[in-house]
């Protein structure tokens, strides 16, 4: 770039930012009190529209001038809807669980009058003498938000807010160096790709750049199929300019022209709010012809996929838009190579992209100071099942499951034990409680026989039957399977049947051993990584979890008691009540009959399994046993009617 | 022109040529399915046609690998065999083996492929798995029968290849794919032109010509039942 257009870059750059910074002053500075609400999807389905609604019916009734602000999300879904209250003379306080009822008090009590509620208070979000900062939650202070970091904080259907909080300057820096430059940072950085298979992300770039053919393209994949997980769903929603801007900085490192963000249409939101910031950017000139007022042109455009799992692998998903099957090719050529339409293409997961603004503006070296040596930067968990904190995690790759789970996420709820965490997705591995001392990084995980994957998490406490669990999530790949080749088409089905068949008690000698070889014949001998990673939920559990396999095999029991097959409940005589018939109204089935003694027991040829009567039966008496296998119940007959 | 080692053969084939083409040249059967001489980017989807090459600690598709000069392959390690025989039985999993009526009885692949690697048409392993397809008879000259296909795609690619656009398509997904006579872009295939080309190439006999009196193809067909047992044995 030459000089002359590297000054005015700068100026016209700075006149925005100018701009963006009168206007979200008059929002942070002056004395107006501002209330700052979740509405990603998930706050979106706890309720956040009525608690906004509440607010600005409360406003209005009581004529107080306040602000309210839609934002993204925070990641802490467990605590949804979460609201932020600034008011002057006030740090920023953070409520969760507001209800409209809430929401009402905190406008009367907070805003008219000065009392902040405190019972419903989760922190502050700013150091203070009043009210203890959230930072004191190990939720808070353990994570580290490179990718977050602004998600939750601003509206992101006003790029204005993301441009004052510092946006778009890392864009502004990368036009005024070499591209060459910008890959040197990308590589030093060592950032490797969140999408899955953490591939050096500088490297990949580095083809791209290199290739002589014109033409090339800039995909975003956030096809995201992964059920549970939605991180990158969150930060479309949440932050869209960050991933856009790193979209921007890719594109003019590499040289291309055209980039797609690939966004499943199943997230009708992400998609208006990506399209929204796709068309504020280029009004203020950051996309669109001569960006910043230099040479360098970018037309970025939305793709709605259609939604098949598959189609997130990056060979399905070019096809996929070019309007053929989502069905992967053998690779290579890479896409690097040959690409969307034949051309070179970079393909990076929506994670991978957003890292790249802090990249730009604080240096490789920096990223690189934040994970372990070969991981660097964070990972971004969504964090489901038997878990306190669910939600979306942001943290230093390294930090090891146990700290995540025990600390960050606040463990297994219920006071039940933990058993197992299945991470990487569908195709990922279940680990049990001797790995939680596993550090969290791409290399460690694989190792273990997970995968980082795509960040998905799923805590298992006690009650989870592992074979159960990897018929789960054999179910899934096998569904998603595109068909295409025969190991993973025909090879999943036998996985899964095979499994089927053990939950329900008709396993056989030699299924172990049959699930083992195909399974690795499938990791093999599949073409893509669907086919690859399908069976790893199948030999993490074998391989941890052998014992439950040999229980339901040869001895027709089932450990945690999950396999309707394998389980039976009956009434403990010496303990049910003589006359009560609490648990008679509640079966189905009306299985349960009384005895000679007037008390209860179960026709086992009519019990459907359900467990009402378990939860019927008062605690005192406590009277309904569930066994497996089956044959331990004892039969007691019915008496002759009459 | 590219020497390479077959097995401890020196063989000769020419550049740009893929592995497995060369070794067929040159007398050297690899099982495969999916590949025809000539297409272009193949699918390597029927994962039979594994080779050990050296350098590489995986076995390798060779009909996705082009030639190199000085490349060392063999074809017949233990491993290699040992995915070719999961891949078989697992497509032989969900195929009615009937060859004494079916009109690929002595042609087909399949057949080929079970003596090759002196596996037979039985399951060793598995168990076999039904799917819940019908027979297609709705097209005028074709017949499409389910539980015969190997999804190898041939019949895709030649019909594109001789009308430009297929007539024919993978439809469904996953365990249900099958061939469909719709379309790439659910075009109905009342266009179909006859020619056969389809049910010429595939491999075993899931595609057949309806009865049509000025019709030379060989695979003329029976009559079908729904599970696609031929009534009426060919003579
Ligand atoms: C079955 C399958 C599904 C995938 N789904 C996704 C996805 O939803 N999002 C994604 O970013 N990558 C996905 N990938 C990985 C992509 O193929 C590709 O590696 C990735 O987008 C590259 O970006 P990265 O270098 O930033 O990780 C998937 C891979 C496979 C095999
Ligand atoms: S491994 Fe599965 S998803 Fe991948 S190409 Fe083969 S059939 Fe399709
Ligand atoms: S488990 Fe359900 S069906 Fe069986 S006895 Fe209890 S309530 Fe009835
Ligand atoms: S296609 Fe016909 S000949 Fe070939 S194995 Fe099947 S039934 Fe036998
Ligand atoms: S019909 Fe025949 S040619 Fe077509 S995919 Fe099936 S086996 Fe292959
Ligand atoms: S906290 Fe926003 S999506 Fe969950
Ligand atoms: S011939 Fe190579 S994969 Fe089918």
């Amino acid at each position: 770039m030459n000089l002359k257009s590297k000054e005015t870059l700068i100026d016209v750059f700075a006149s925005i930012k100018t701009e963006a910074e009168k206007r979200f002053g008059k929002i942070k500075g002056d004395s107006n009190q501002n209330i700052f609400i979740g509405m990603a999807t998930c706050g979106l389905a706890s309720g956040a529209i009525e608690v906004k609604r509440a607010f600005e019916e409360a406003l209005a009734e009581q004529k107080i001038n306040a602000r309210v602000i839609s934002v993204g999300c925070l990641g802490h879904c467990y605590a949804e809807p979460l609201v932020i209250i600034d008011k002057p003379g006030f740090p920023p306080i953070l409520y969760h669980n507001v209800t409209p009822g809430k929401a009402n008090l905190l406008v009367k009590a907070f805003l008219r009058g000065d009392d902040p509620v405190f019972e419903h208070v989760l922190g502050a979000m700013e150091e203070n003498e009043l009210i203890p900062t959230v930072m004191e939650f190990p939720r808070f202070n353990q994570e580290k938000r490179v990718v977050m970091g602004k998600c939750g904080l601003i509206d992101p259907e006003d790029i204005y807010q993301y441009i004052a909080q510092g946006g778009y300057s890392a864009l502004a820096k990368a036009l005024t160096l070499d591209p060459e430059q910008i890959i040197f940072e990308v590589l030093e950085s060592g950032l490797r790709g969140r999408g899955g298979a953490g591939f050096l992300t500088g490297k990949k770039w580095q083809f791209v750049e290199d290739a002589e053919e014109k033409g090339k393209f800039v995909i975003c994949n956030a096809d995201e199929g992964d059920p549970g997980a939605y991180m990158d769903r969150a930060i479309l929603e949440s932050n869209p300019h960050q991933v856009i801007e790193g979209i921007a900085i890719c594109a003019y490192a590499v040289g291309a022209k055209r980039a797609i963000v690939y966004v499943r249409a199943e997230y009708p939101l992400a998609v208006k709010i990506v399209q929204k910031a796709i068309e504020q950017a280029r009004e203020l000139g950051l996309l669109g012809k001569g960006i910043l007022e230099t040479q360098f042109d970018l037309d970025v455009t939305v793709f709605q996929g259609s939604g098949a799992f598959v189609c997130g692998e990056e060979t399905a998903l070019i096809r996929s838009i070019q309007g053929q099957r989502g069905m992967p090719q053998p690779r290579p050529p890479y896409p690097a190579q040959t690409g969307l339409w034949g051309k070179p293409t970079v393909i990076n997961n929506v994670k991978t992209l957003a890292s790249i603004p802090p990249i730009i503006e604080k240096g490789g070296k920096w990223l690189k100071g934040i994970g372990t040596k070969k991981s660097p930067g964070t990972a971004i968990f969504s964090v489901v099942g038997n878990i306190v904190h669910a939600g979306l995690v942001e943290i230093p790759m390294g930090v090891t499951l146990r700290s995540l789970v025990f600390d960050i996420c606040g463990g297994v709820p219920n006071q039940k034990r933990f058993k197992a965490v299945q991470i990487g997705g569908p195709s990922g591995g279940c680990l049990p409680e001797q790995f939680l001392d596993t550090p969290i990084d791409f290399d460690s995980l694989t190792e273990a026989g997970a995968m980082m994957g795509s960040g998905g998490m799923v805590v298992m406490d006690e009650n989870a039957c592992m074979i159960d669990v990897a018929r789960y999530f054999l179910d899934f790949t096998q569904h998603e399977s595109c068909g295409k080749c025969t190991f993973c088409r025909i090879g999943t089905k036998h996985l899964l049947d095979t499994l089927e068949r053990i939950t329900k008690g008709k396993g056989r000698d030699g299924d172990i051993e049959l699930l083992e070889d195909l399974s690795i014949d499938i990791k093999e001998g599949s073409l893509c990584g669907l086919g690859k990673t399908a069976p790893n939920p199948v030999l993490t559990t074998i391989e941890y979890f052998r014992d439950e396999y040999e229980a339901h095999i040869q001895e027709k029991r089932c450990p945690a008691m999950m396999c309707r097959e394998l389980t039976a409940y009956y009434i403990d005589l010496d303990k049910c009540a003589r006359g009560c018939d609490a648990c008679v109204g509640s079966c189905p089935t009306e299985s349960i009959f009384t005895t000679r003694d007037r008390k209860k027991a179960i026709d086992q040829t009519l019990c459907v399994k359900c467990g009402e009567c378990m939860t019927a039966c008062p605690s005192e008496y406590d009277a309904v046993r569930k066994v497996s296998p089956p044959e331990l119940a004892p039969k007691i007959a019915r008496p002759e009617e009459g | 022109m590219v020497t390479l080692i077959v097995d401890n053969k020196e063989i000769e084939t020419q550049e740009g040529s893929t592995l497995l083409q060369a070794c067929l040249d040159n007398g050297i059967y690899i099982p495969n399915l999916c590949y025809l001489n000539g297409i272009e980017d193949p699918p390597g989807s029927c994962r039979l046609c594994f080779v050990e090459i050296e350098g590489y600690d995986q076995p390798r598709t060779s009909c996705r690998v082009k030639v190199q000069q000085g490349m060392v392959v063999r074809t017949n390690t233990e491993h290699v065999r040992r995915l070719q025989k999961t891949a078989f039985e697992l497509l032989l999993s969900t195929h009615h083996v009937e060859c004494r009526n079916c009109p690929a009885n002595k042609k087909c692949e399949l057949q080929r492929i079970a003596k090759f690697l002196h596996f037979g048409l039985k399951l060793k392993r598995l168990e076999p798995l039904e799917r819940d397809i019908e027979v297609e008879h709705e097209h005028p000259f074709l017949e499409y029968i389910p539980t015969r296909c190997v999804l190898c795609g041939k019949c895709v690619f030649v019909c594109r290849k001789r009308n430009g656009q297929p007539m024919l398509s993978f439809a469904k997904r996953g365990f249900d794919t099958v061939i469909s006579f719709f379309g790439e872009n659910d075009k109905p295939v009342d266009v179909c032109n006859e020619c056969y080309a389809c049910a010429e190439i595939c491999p075993v006999g899931a595609l057949l010509v309806k009865d049509s009196p000025n019709t030379s193809n060989p695979w003329k067909r029976g009559s079908f039942n729904d599970k696609g047992k031929c009534q009426t044995p060919l003579k």
